[in-house]
């Protein structure tokens, strides 16, 4: 903790909250309709932070390997399921889930590993002040850029099935007849991550770096470390994005090139 | 001895229906009927190998396993009733096709930089057609190529059909018409309940 962190007190949570509260009586008297909402994320948000908040206490203070690893399976399973939860045509059976599972597992991990080992260096490697976080950034946006690109590829593959089949029937091989939507799979995983780099800094002050500023760091300090992060971001959300677009593709013909719609559900 | 037929089929078996033995020589044919919805495309869409489907087939006698899918369907060539154009430009689609084969079905050279949205659904399918032809296949699978086209259109087709025929192309053609199975020549087989038979007449 740096010295010129100011702690904040309940007074200071509840004068904040009691806002919150007043712009949701506001709401409920002017019939917005979004007042009990409102309250039920600003609720959810008190408490899924705090249950996060003694985690990290508990892990801080057994800060071994295995407890660390055990956290990042949980995340990645989460991820995986929210992945699974934003398909509008999932892949049936174990596919459905394993698919962006094992995209971000492939991606996210192996860079947060080389990111902890190779290029922050904490002592230990696995030290979860730095691990833990660093793999949440890595997870929740890979997770976004396989989650957006996968059910742009299923969806398309529906959409376009005549077309694809028009042209398997004139004795173009799969990875040409899915090329086109391969593509745009790729491009809308990938975008995001994008704009994010063109507009860090200028449109946004990344969330990241906002806080460590917050924090009492040195601005330039935690301007390094949001570029890094920055380029990690968009190295795991890439590979993540390549590897599960390349997967499901692969997933959607079979071993005689036919387009296998029936695999989704 | 003989030579291997171009086309042979034994006990091909799709999910709606089967055929359970057809062959055909070097420039032969074979009309295929029977009633809307009993199966004629699902049976032309598993002769190439484009929905999954058990049984031997051979082209000049080598099985069908023995080729790379997307190999067999450049050599067996289905030609569905509604055929796809995924590009802008009718050139994008039809790499290497002849001028007299576009001139044989009533285009001029500049075809190929028309834009796709404006064809007919008659221009459509004969373009198709030349696509087809243009790949060289050993056989041609037809699936109602002519069902919107007017008589001389009709004749058009056949004529191009014909000609690579002369040349060794065995077809397969998806009809209603008996006239046209006549016209062509054709081995008839007719779908019934399921199962293509060959027939006398087609019903």
């Amino acid at each position: 903790m740096s010295p010129q962190l100011i702690d904040l007190t309940a007074l200071d949570l509840g004068i904040a909250g009691a806002l919150v509260a007043l712009l949701a009586g506001l709401s409920w008297a002017g019939r917005l309709g979004i007042g009990r909402s409102l309250l039920i994320a600003g609720v959810r948000t008190v408490v899924q932070l705090l249950l996060v908040g003694l985690v990290l206490e508990t892990l801080f203070a057994h800060a071994t390997l295995y407890w660390v690893a055990l956290m990042g399976a949980v995340m990645l399973l989460v991820a995986g399921r929210e992945v699974m939860a934003r398909q509008k045509r999932r892949f049936a059976g174990l596919w459905g889930f394993g698919l962006g599972t094992a995209a971000m597992f492939l991606s996210s991990f192996s860079v947060a590993v080389l990111a902890l080992a190779a290029l922050v260096q904490p002592e230990p490697w696995y030290q979860p002040q730095y691990a833990i976080p660093l793999l949440g950034m890595l997870l929740g946006n890979t997770m976004n850029g396989v989650a957006l690109s996968v059910d742009r590829l299923t969806d398309g593959a529906w959409q376009q099935r005549e077309l694809i089949e028009g042209r398997l029937a004139l004795g173009e091989p799969w990875t040409a007849a899915i090329e086109p939507v391969r593509y745009d799979a790729t491009r809308s995983g990938m975008i995001p991550i994008i704009n994010a780099m063109a507009a860090a800094g200028i449109v946004s002050l990344p969330g990241m770096m906002t806080g460590q500023i917050l924090a009492g760091t040195p601005p330039l300090a935690a301007v390094k470390y949001q570029i890094l992060i920055m380029f990690l971001i968009t190295v795991g959300t890439g590979f993540g994005t390549l590897a599960a677009v390349w997967l499901a593709a692969r997933r959607l013909f079979d071993e005689r090139e036919r387009l296998r719609l029936d695999r989704l559900t | 001895m003989t030579a291997a037929p171009r086309l042979s089929i034994r006990g091909l078996r799709c999910a709606v229906a089967r055929w359970p033995a057809l062959d055909l020589a070097a420039g032969a044919c074979a009309a295929l009927a029977g009633p809307s919805g009993s199966g004629k495309s699902r049976l032309l869409r598993a002769i190439a190998d484009l929905d999954p489907s058990e049984g031997e087939l051979r082209l000049d006698g080598e099985a069908r396993s023995a080729f790379a899918a997307h190999r067999w369907r450049r050599l067996v060539v289905y030609l569905p009733a509604d055929s796809a154009w995924w590009a802008e430009r009718v050139g994008d689609h039809l790499p290497a096709v002849e001028p007299q084969t576009l001139a044989a079905l009533g285009f001029a050279e500049d075809v190929v930089g028309w834009s796709v949205q404006r064809l007919s659904s008659g221009e459509r399918s004969r373009l198709a057609l030349a696509r087809a032809v243009a790949l060289g296949p050993k056989a041609l699978l037809l699936d109602e190529p002519t069902a919107n086209l007017d008589a001389a259109t009709t004749a058009a087709v056949e004529g191009v059909v014909e000609e690579r025929r002369a040349a060794g192309l065995a077809a397969v053609w998806v009809t209603h018409d008996p006239a046209q199975a006549e016209r062509l020549g054709a081995q008839r087989y007719a779908l019934r309940d399921g199962v293509a038979e060959a027939a006398e007449a087609l019903a």
